[in-house]
């Protein structure tokens, strides 16, 4: 079954395997950040991510706006989303209570799949861009275009985050409350505010990701599950709540899949993934860095 | 419910149709003889809906053909009244829909499209002794059950790959046999898995070398490694058997790679006799080869019919003609059984002689059920076209093999 490949096919592969993983990471980065500050797992993300291909899709195919140029507005229009979804319906209907929230985030991931598949049925659709399969070359290898810009973005984006997080007052704020709710919010921290906002940079880290992904991926109701599931691994391996930590993970888990699709086939592509994630929760439960419990 | 409702606005727009055809067109109007109720079953909603669509549009067009030539005249000019069944793209959806067909009381069902779809609704139909023709589905369990209801116009899986196969090797001993190594990429389902098998073990036989068969996942995100592997393997042959969406993707990663085997050689692939791949990814489509059901390029019908389907802007796909040479098949049945008796309508079907159709088939003869005649051609994209490239007394190209480029 394994066979050898010469080195630059298995070049390529890895080089392949990091620029899937960047966008991993990307999807990874709003469900981490989410978990980092508001201690829930975000069960509505992947339909989330799978609203923000269809809204790509839909500006392209109505406006005519290329998926790159639509980052700004969309991401902008993803942070109200997500900040108007936990201010007005996640955290009223939650009750301060974490298992409730689970059920609110899981509840509004089926509303929304299922709004999906009522408007666009289940057809699986793609964008048709002049560029959706031009090629770098690099001499030695052979990279797809909207890859290597979704790689470059999907840093940028990564380290627009931790700037954010690091340099600016809401950053602070953000941080505080991740560390001691009760403390930020006795100094004068607005704890529901930040929540929100936490949640509409996640959201806003979607819309992104989906914008990267469209020019060379497809939508149906069910396109967004597929990364989240890979997302959820890559949380766990960067250690819960770490951006480096979602950034580095996602990398890493991007060249397994790709050089476990390249020895084992395409088919059991995945399995590393999973063995990953079993090793790490045995090994070393907070993940690479994830803070020593 | 929403069947029910899609039926009665399609049975009320149909009689209204009818009406107007039958106002503009009095001469015609010679007897008052009722309708004869025809039942087309085709998946229009669900993941099938896409070949659902174009089944219905050429039964549709054979239907108004023939009641505008005056309808069944042995019927004293009864006109065909289409009693439309979605089968939603499953079996029982499509048994359903026969048992409604039945008590509305059609003299026979056209359709199916998917295998377990014929398979179940064949079965449903032959408990009524109702007549059931198969336009598309391949299985050939379809006509080795003893079901004497039950006619298949096209041809099946087996004659599919070794007409396939004999082509093939007929392919490229005529091109000085170019072709030797072999890469097989097929999805890891039912139908891709087995058709992969098959092809390993008679082309090893026949003197090809198969360097990989690769199996991949439907629906697959991303088919850089498996080009990536034919890359590294550098085969003559690229023999696809996956479903459209994968072969599109890979087509279209192995242009963005460079990879230029000598052929794409796919067999009863949804996407290398599509039009809307052609017309989409012109330059990954170009010079692709499949081996599977198409319309007789030479007959005048093939080309009137290919003009009206794609004036209404859709593409030419070969649901169309086989749904049009089907229901022609079974009306000519009807009209030479002089009845609407289904029995009688059911022994019409077993002496068939018909070859009105526009399929490369020649007359119509039925063995227990299959149509002998029956076989599929191969296809290549030509210039933003799909072209007849064998066997000889269909084409209308000539072969692109081996691709230079």
């Amino acid at each position: 079954m394994l066979r050898s490949y010469p080195p630059q096919i298995v070049l390529e592969a890895v080089l392949n395997g990091l620029l899937t993983g960047a966008v991993y990471a990307l999807v990874a980065l709003g469900l981490t950040l989410v978990y980092g500050v508001l201690h829930i797992i975000n069960f509505a993300h992947g339909a989330m991510l799978t609203l923000a291909m269809f809204a790509v899709l839909m500006v392209h195919l109505g406006f005519g706006l290329d998926p790159y140029l639509a980052i700004a507005p969309l991401a902008a229009l993803f942070f109200l989303f997500g900040y108007g979804l936990q201010r007005f319906v996640i955290s009223p209907a939650s009750r301060n209570d974490d298992g409730a929230i689970l059920l609110v985030t899981l509840g509004l991931s089926i509303v929304i799949e299922n709004a999906l598949l009522a408007v666009f049925r289940s057809d699986t659709r793609s964008l048709t861009l002049d560029y959706s399969f031009s090629i770098v070359d690099l001499g030695f290898a052979l990279l797809s275009l909207p890859r290597v810009i979704g790689f470059g973005v999907a840093i940028l984006v990564a380290g627009a985050l931790w700037a954010i997080l690091a340099l600016t007052d809401t950053g602070k704020a953000i941080r505080a409350v991740a560390k001691e709710k009760l403390g930020a919010a006795l100094v004068g921290i607005d704890v529901n505010h930040v929540y929100a906002v936490t949640f509409g940079l996640g959201a806003a880290t979607i819309a992104i990701a989906a914008c990267l992904l469209m020019p060379s991926f497809y939508v149906n109701p069910r396109a967004g599950n597929a990364f989240v599931l890979v997302a959820f691994t890559v949380v766990v391996l960067g250690g819960m709540g770490s951006i480096p930590g979602a950034l580095v993970g996602g990398l890493i888990i991007g060249v397994v899949e790709s050089l476990c699709g390249l020895y084992l086939g395409d088919s059991l592509g995945q399995i590393g993934i999973f063995l990953i994630f079993i090793l790490v929760l045995l090994l070393r439960p907070t993940g690479l860095f994830g803070a020593r419990a | 419910m929403t069947a029910t409702d899609g039926f009665s606005r399609r049975h009320l727009l149909a009689t209204g149709a009818a009406g107007a055809m039958v106002l503009s067109a009095p001469g015609l109007v010679r007897a008052q003889a009722a309708p004869v109720k025809l039942g087309i079953l085709q998946p229009v909603t669900g993941n099938l809906a896409q070949d659902g669509e174009y089944g219905r549009i050429g039964a549709e067009a054979a239907i108004n053909e023939i009641n505008q030539a005056g309808g069944i005249k042995s019927l004293g000019g009864a006109r065909i009244e289409m009693v439309f069944g979605d089968a939603r793209s499953n079996p029982e959806a499509g048994t359903q829909e026969v048992e409604r067909m039945h008590a509305e009381g059609v003299a026979a069902v056209v359709g199916g499209f998917a295998s377990p779809i014929c398979l179940a609704a064949s079965q449903a139909a032959s408990r009524y002794d109702l007549p059931y023709v198969v336009d598309v589905g391949v299985s050939d369990q379809i006509v080795s059950r003893g079901l004497k209801n039950t006619f298949r116009f096209g041809p099946g899986f087996g004659t599919c790959t070794r007409v396939a196969i004999e082509n093939l090797v007929k392919l490229n001993d005529a091109a000085g046999k170019p072709a030797k190594t072999v890469v097989l990429v097929h999805e890891d389902g039912l139908f891709g898995t087995g058709l992969a098998k098959l092809m390993n073990e008679r082309l090893s036989a026949l003197g090809f070398q198969i360097l990989e068969t690769i199996a991949h996942p439907t629906p697959a995100r991303d088919m850089s490694n498996v080009a990536l592997r034919i890359r590294a393997l550098n085969p003559d042959l690229v023999i696809p058997s996956s479903y459209y969406g994968e072969f599109v993707l890979l087509a279209r990663t192995m242009q963005q790679q460079r990879i230029r085997p000598k052929g794409i050689y796919a067999v009863l692939n949804g996407a290398a006799s599509n039009f809307r791949f052609v017309k989409e990814f012109p330059d990954a489509a170009l010079n692709v080869m499949d081996c599977n059901h198409w319309a007789d390029p030479r007959k005048p019908k093939t080309a009137e019919l290919r003009r009206q389907v794609e004036a209404t802007g859709r593409f030419w796909l070969y649901n169309v003609p086989l749904n049009y040479s089907a229901v022609k098949l079974t009306a000519d049945a009807i009209e030479r059984a002089g009845s609407r008796d289904r029995v009688k309508i059911i022994e019409a079907l077993a002496a068939s002689t018909f070859s009105d159709h526009i399929m490369p088939y020649g007359p119509t003869k039925f063995e227990n059920g299959q149509n002998m005649g029956a076989a599929p051609v191969n296809t290549q994209v030509q210039g933003g076209d799909i072209k007849v490239i064998f066997p000889d007394a269909f084409a209308d190209a000539k072969p692109v093999f081996p691709v230079v480029g």
